[in-house]
């Protein structure tokens, strides 16, 4: 298990001093001027020397991405984005830091903002984290009184931060429809290219990042890219917040190595898989829009990025949700698909008509009322919704379905069986006698 | 994608404006973004707008876009876009948005919605007959861990039972909501562990010392609070406790009890439902107080479930109540 004094997020409970003082007591705001003052340059190299892959799913390398954005300016203000628009199902681990480590990331806006020539930083947080909302705009307040924020602050990169917020859109999530909606319209993601790097927010070059992509970056680079690349497999590195939920003894959010078992995950932070391991049916590994893994290939599987994908699944946000032998696996992924259906932002044809004619046919299959064929047929569409939309909206509606007929076909093919006995039940009763 | 229209003309107030708070706030929130980027402001006074007239009404949204100085069909647009924008009155005491997402579904969240159904109004968005409660089922509110949960205005209600959204529904219906403190209602703090921390534990030490530190100064100062905050153990209303038996029963059959009450009633010797039925009024409001409960122990009728269980086991149970002992 990983030692607590290697763990980043030092007071992700709150039972500590939440406020800036007690964030400079445990160690934040420590020389911000001092990091600074190493350069650009050094700054990126040494998030690319972490191997800090970026937190909010698609794992995208951090320090690369700072890279993007122009060395010089041409007269356009460069701008920094933090999406927390936590919105995945399993999702809750940017929650935690914005109420009670927030800190970590307004000091991680200074320094990753300073590493793009940004001087203005926007945190879009979903609308539903009113009280989360609230803690940060306090903490923020707190750095401007303290002269941390501002115009020559004591950093010694002038920088302000504004807390904008959603009004309950998933899509938001995805970073240019994150941007449309920070322009004050409707949610729906862009083209690309121009990445954001160049056209992003008001046409400036954007970078947008995850809450906890940001707010392990000042430890990271107060501590080395080094020590941060020593945890986890290659190409995986760091700790990562997990957040367990579902049927386990003890649902919890903690921080982790990565690339830790999944049976010690559950055995020392959840208190166990509720009923035993023996109770394991499957387990969803990185919120909602991976795939199902069933729980005789994950339980000894290491949860990182690649050792998942290994798996035909991810490692997304690490929002592992557990479910036992009681649940309807189908019912379970059917709910999904209404999420997706919801939650479409209805500008690509494929999606927008794709998640509802998916979800029907989902439900249907939850009592089995359908032909086996159809079963083949729900495939082949998730096949024409995937990789045919401007976002990946439409690969996450498909990839739960896929997940679940590649390991559950024989239980979906059991319910169309009973269904159609039972249909035909008494008719067949009846001719008998 | 959800079709989301305007309520019904007839429901529509003929005008709009911000109180003189709200207004400053507004100016405020628009200086907030770029030279000619005021359109940027619009969710954030949308939802300012919700706040003070329970709903957003077309006549908020057109004197919004005014101020901010967008065509109305574009406010419109987020208007109908963004699902937490209330477009027709709900219940005027609350509005209950029980999470349905797989998360929340497999830790009980029919349930929750089937209260709802029961006590409010057997369909979304509609109100009871008083007009002060409704509900609507809502997409991830991103509280998984402490599943399921409800939101009601700013505050998530967190790991809840059928029982105790009840229960803070008639709360609410009786204008005491505040009575309820938010968060986790199984008396657990955040995200952590129910049974307790298992990490930041090294570095704990020092918090806690100095906790104790604080509490000897209440102590001091107030030792009448301090006292009903941690009764004395040798207390003459503490239960008659009573070594392991052999044949110890489950007392987490119990609602209410998990495994950390079920942890402190062993220490206090309590093993078998019999037990518990035999509490007077005077013991049970000491093991309330111990338990830090606030009346759960009424609340939840452990007597009455304890004699259902110490008669019958789980189908006794199950005849009483109607559902099964978890």
């Amino acid at each position: 298990m990983l030692k607590d004094k290697d763990r980043i997020f030092t007071n992700i409970y709150g039972l500590k001093d939440k406020s800036l003082k007690g964030a400079m007591a445990r160690g934040h705001w420590d020389d911000t001027k001092g990091l600074i003052e190493k350069g650009r340059d050094w700054i990126i190299a040494e998030m690319k020397t972490s191997g800090l892959r970026g937190r909010g799913g698609a794992g995208f390398p951090t320090g690369l991405k700072w890279s993007f954005m122009p060395k010089e300016t041409d007269g356009r203000p460069h701008y920094l984005v933090v999406n927390a628009d936590e919105s995945e199902p399993g999702t809750c681990k940017d929650r935690e830091i914005m109420r009670n480590d927030p800190h970590t990331l307004i000091e991680g806006c200074v320094i990753a903002s300073f590493a793009m020539s940004a001087h203005t930083a926007y945190i879009y947080i979903r609308g539903e984290y009113m009280r989360e909302r609230e803690a940060l705009q306090k903490a923020i307040d707190e750095c401007y009184d303290a002269g941390i924020l501002g115009k020559n602050n004591k950093c010694g990169w002038d920088m302000d931060v504004f807390v904008h917020h959603g009004a309950g859109a998933y899509i938001c999530g995805e970073e240019t429809a994150l941007l449309e909606s920070l322009e004050g319209k409707k949610g729906q993601p862009r083209l690309k290219p121009p990445f954001p790097a160049n056209v992003g927010l008001y046409g400036c070059p954007t970078t947008v990042n995850n809450v906890e992509s940001i707010a392990v970056a000042p430890t990271i680079l107060r501590r080395g890219g080094a020590w941060f690349a020593g945890f986890g497999r290659p190409n995986n590195a760091g700790t990562k917040l997990f957040c367990v939920s579902g049927h386990v003894n003890e649902p919890a959010t903690f921080e982790e190595e990565m690339s830790v078992p999944f049976r010690e995950l559950i055995d020392k932070h959840c208190g166990g898989i509720r009923g035993g391991w023996d109770n394991l049916l499957a387990v969803i590994p990185g919120g909602s829009s991976v795939p199902v893994v069933p729980a005789e290939e994950i339980i000894d599987c290491p949860m990182d990025f690649d050792s998942l994908r290994d798996l035909k699944s991810g490692l997304g946000t690490a929002a592992v949700i557990v479910m036992d032998k009681s649940t309807d696996i189908v019912k379970a992924i059917a709910r999904l698909s209404h999420f997706y259906k919801h939650e479409s932002c209805g500008q690509c044809t494929p999606c927008r008509e794709g998640t509802g004619w998916m979800w029907r046919v989902m439900e249907r299959m939850v009592v089995g009322n359908a032909r086996k064929e159809e079963i083949d047929m729900l495939l082949q569409v998730t096949k024409q919704v995937e990789g045919h939309t401007i976002c990946a909206l439409g690969d996450a509606a498909a990839w739960p379905i896929q997940g679940l007929i590649r390991h559950y076909r024989p239980e979906m093919e059991r319910r169309i069986d009973e269904f159609t006995r039972n249909a035909g039940g008494t008719s067949v009763l009846e001719a008998a006698e | 994608m959800s079709v989301r229209r305007l309520a019904e003309d007839d429901v529509q107030p003929a005008a709009f404006r911000f109180n003189e708070d709200n207004a400053a706030w507004a100016q405020q929130t628009i200086g907030k973004y770029p030279q000619g980027r005021q359109q940027s402001a619009i969710i954030p006074l949308l939802m300012r707008a919700q706040e003070q007239e329970g709903w957003v009404t077309k006549a908020a949204i057109e004197s919004i876009a005014d101020m901010l100085e967008m065509p109305y069909i574009r406010a419109l647009e987020v208007a109908t876009f963004y699902t937490q924008f209330q477009l027709k009155p709900v219940g005027t005491k609350a509005h209950i948005q029980v999470c349905g997402t797989t998360p929340c579904m497999l830790r009980g969240s029919e349930e929750l919605i089937r209260v709802c159904r029961n006590k409010i109004n057997s369909q979304p968005f509609e109100t009871n007959e008083a007009g002060s409660l409704s509900w609507e089922e809502v997409e991830c509110q991103g509280a998984c861990v402490n599943a399921p949960m409800v939101m009601i205005f700013k505050d998530a209600y967190e790991d809840l039972t059928p029982e105790q959204l009840a229960d803070i529904i008639d709360k609410f219906e009786a204008g005491e909501g505040d009575s309820v403190s938010p968060g986790p209602q199984n008396g657990r703090h955040l995200s952590a562990p129910i049974s307790g921390l298992k990490t930041l534990l090294d570095e704990d030490k020092p918090v806690a010392a100095k906790k104790t530190s604080t509490q000897k100064k209440t102590l001091a100062s107030k030792p009448a609070a301090a006292a009903e905050e941690a009764p004395v153990q040798d207390d003459a209303n503490r239960p008659q406790g009573i070594e392991k038996p052999e044949d110890a029963d489950n007392l987490r059959l119990i609602s209410g009890v998990g495994p950390k009450i079920e942890g402190l009633l062993h220490s206090l010797g309590i093993y078998k439902w019999e037990q518990i039925t035999k509490w007077t009024k005077e013991e049970r409001d000491w093991v309330d107080g111990y338990l830090k409960f606030k009346g759960r122990i009424e609340r939840e009728d452990w007597v009455k479930q304890a004699e259902a269980l110490a008669k019958g086991g789980a189908e006794e149970y199950e005849r009483v109540f109607g559902k099964k002992p978890r």
